[in-house]
């Protein structure tokens, strides 16, 4: 049999391709940033799932602000730190749809506090996917609420100082102790491993969400190569020593953990 | 023909916007809209709906441009400090096209200012609802009957310009008492369809998109240039105006709200000493009526502006006078109401060929000057 004949009779399996929610454009994220890898874990869950046909996103104000362009299913874009709320009031209007949110830290825990709090204690069924960098990325590189003591930022320049500054607020560990919490778990994209973790927890937040659980939380312990001043390997060595340290991955909440099910 | 009812302003609006397919309100308790709130918490769930007390005004108009992207139709209430809040959530509905029903139950401001009737927030609902360029549809009730009625209205109208609507109404509109005829239920299939909204695209459109974000300068002004169009529509088509004993009158009052119930007390007693006075009430206060006013430059000689407040729509009228007759004012605010003598004073003056500005007489800015 010639080469030619044997290739015509084999079926090319596919190993990778592009999800079906994620669409065919160029992000505006930077080498070397996680918002590339988290957004195609969701979008994969939304393929596996098999429900972007059902699926309202929102996103936020912070890099991912044209998130709406980067997937297929319906998205809304909302104003600063309102996406929970955006989010609340599509998922009343729409109670048997799937709705997520897509949030930095400075949307999430800074302007966007107190929607982040009320969404969660309300145990409104949504997802929230919170990327965690410890700086506001698109504004080029300022003191978030997840800033670590002592990181040197546009706005702390001398390092962030306790004493002036506050300190670092962890989120999972804060919305744990709200009985509105189905999930609340931090996970991180810095290996492989950790990637298929990541992706795990995703799919675990969409699920509970279905299932009509509560509030769901997956925060990511995120690299910003670029405003941290750093090549896309040394931003992975950089979170790995001081990220993960201050943010420790894990479940903070997981309410079928709880029932003893999970 | 219905049966009329009695009931306070806030809870006939309320029952109107149910009536008009209104499933979904989203709100933050404040003096004094409080029966509309309360009025939604009793029956909503009794029907299938949603009435959500939100954290705050900020997550409470963020929760109705989401329930509007999704396709329903949502209401929030509040009162003036209240609605400064909504300022950023109604310029992103704006920016969105995104209808929904805003109530102002106005009271006194600045800042906390007092809880009693007021329309100090005229130059913000006209003018100034949120920031950048742009507009929002704006209704002005005078009675019981009509806080129904415009209920109704504002979601009719936000639906077909795409546009959120508010309902301008005060602190003593919605807490009197009135006989109203309530509006006739509307069914499900009275609703109009909306292709553009995100409620899941069922693998059966392309999806949609609700955003009020445009990085390219271009592509922002030619979004906005195609908003105006749009306003000129609404300029063209939505203009309302009530005119009382207007045909024969020389002096011309221009009130809305609770100050044209005023207004038109002062009128009749005008008209008892012989004095041919008449009323424009604005019922549209974006778009303003300014062809009713204009109809009226040739035959009156004089116009009178009332408002609880220190003087703000009186801009839009001198703006449609623009210098061809005398505009003066009179006004009380701070939730001061005018009496009607005080304003058959005015009447007369403004009869006399005077032109004035009169605001609260302790004040030194009360004078002839206008």
């Amino acid at each position: 049999m010639s080469k030619s004949a044997t290739l015509a009779a084999e079926k090319p399996k596919i190993l990778f391709e592009r999800p079906k929610a994620l669409s065919d454009v160029i992000t505006n994220y930077c080498p070397g940033c996680s918002h590339g890898i988290v957004q195609r874990l969701v979008t994969e869950v939304i393929d596996e799932l098999g429900i972007e046909g059902s699926t309202v996103g929102v996103c936020p104000v912070g890099c991912s602000v044209t998130a709406y362009d980067f997937y297929n299913c319906d998205m809304a874009q909302a104003a600063h730190g309102r996406a929970p709320a955006v989010a609340t009031g599509i998922k009343r209007a729409l109670p048997n749809n799937v709705v997520f949110t897509y949030q930095g830290d400075g949307d999430l825990a800074s302007i966007g506090m107190a929607e982040t709090i009320h969404a969660a204690t309300r145990g409104e069924k949504i997802t929230v996917i919170f990327i965690n960098n410890a700086i506001y990325g698109m504004t080029g590189g300022q003191m978030a609420p997840t800033s670590l003591p002592g990181q040197v930022t546009q706005t702390s320049p001398y390092g962030r100082d306790v004493a002036t500054a506050g300190y670092p607020i962890r989120v999972c560990e804060l919305l744990s102790t709200l009985d509105g919490v189905a999930l609340a778990e931090r996970v991180t994209v810095d290996s492989p491993k950790n990637v298929r973790a990541a992706k795990k927890a995703i799919k675990k937040g969409f699920e509970y969400q279905i299932e009509g659980l509560g509030y769901t939380l997956i925060e990511v312990v995120a690299t910003c190569p670029t405003n941290w001043g750093f090549s896309a390997k040394e931003a992975i060595t950089w979170l790995q020593e001081n990220m993960i340290p201050y943010y420790p991955l894990g479940v903070y909440k997981d309410a079928k953990a709880i029932k003893g099910d999970a | 023909m219905a049966e009329k009812v009695l009931m306070k302003g806030n809870e006939a609006l309320a029952e109107a916007a149910l009536r008009a397919g209104c499933r979904h309100f989203f709100g933050y308790p404040i003096t004094p809209q409080t029966e509309l709130a309360a009025y939604m918490a009793k029956r909503m769930p009794k029907i299938g709906g949603t009435y959500l007390q939100a954290e705050s005004e900020v997550a409470a108009i963020n929760m109705v441009y989401g329930a509007s992207a999704a396709g329903v139709r949502v209401m929030t209430s509040s009162s003036s400090p209240g609605i400064s809040l909504k300022g950023e959530g109604i310029s992103y509905m704006v920016g969105a096209d995104l209808p929904a029903v805003i109530i102002n139950v106005q009271r006194g401001g600045p800042g906390l200012g007092g809880i009693q009737p007021s329309q100090a927030d005229y130059w913000q609902a006209t003018h100034a609802s949120g920031h950048g360029d742009g507009h929002i549809v704006v209704f002005a009730p005078s009675t019981v009957q009509e806080m129904a009625d415009l209920a109704a209205r504002a979601f009719a109208v936000g639906d077909q310009y795409r546009t959120p609507v508010m309902i301008l109404a005060d602190g003593m509109l919605g807490q009197m008492m009135e006989p109203v005829v309530l509006p006739e239920p509307l069914a499900d299939d009275d609703l109009p369809a909306k292709p553009w909204a995100i409620d899941g695209h069922k693998n059966q459109r392309p999806h949609n998109t609700i955003s009020s974000l445009f990085l390219a300068a271009q592509q922002l002004e030619d979004s906005i240039t195609s908003r105006f169009e749009r306003y000129e529509q609404i300029k063209a088509h939505e203009q309302r105006a009530e005119t009382y004993l207007t045909t024969d009158a020389d002096v011309v009052l221009v009130a809305y709200g609770a100050a044209a119930r005023i207004a038109r007390s002062a009128v009749n007693k005008a008209r008892e000493l012989g004095i041919k006075a008449g009323l424009i009430r604005p019922i549209t206060l974006w778009p303003y009526p300014v062809d009713t006013i204009e109809s009226l430059i040739p035959s009156a000689s004089a116009f009178l502006v009332v408002e609880m407040s220190m003087g703000q729509m009186i801009d839009d009228v001198r703006l449609v006078i623009n210098g061809r007759r005398p505009v003066s004012f009179f006004g009380h605010t701070g939730g001061v109401i005018p009496t009607p003598d005080e304003v058959l004073v005015a009447i007369q003056r403004a009869h006399a060929g005077e032109e004035f500005r009169v605001v609260p007489i302790h004040s030194k800015l009360t004078g002839g000057a206008a």
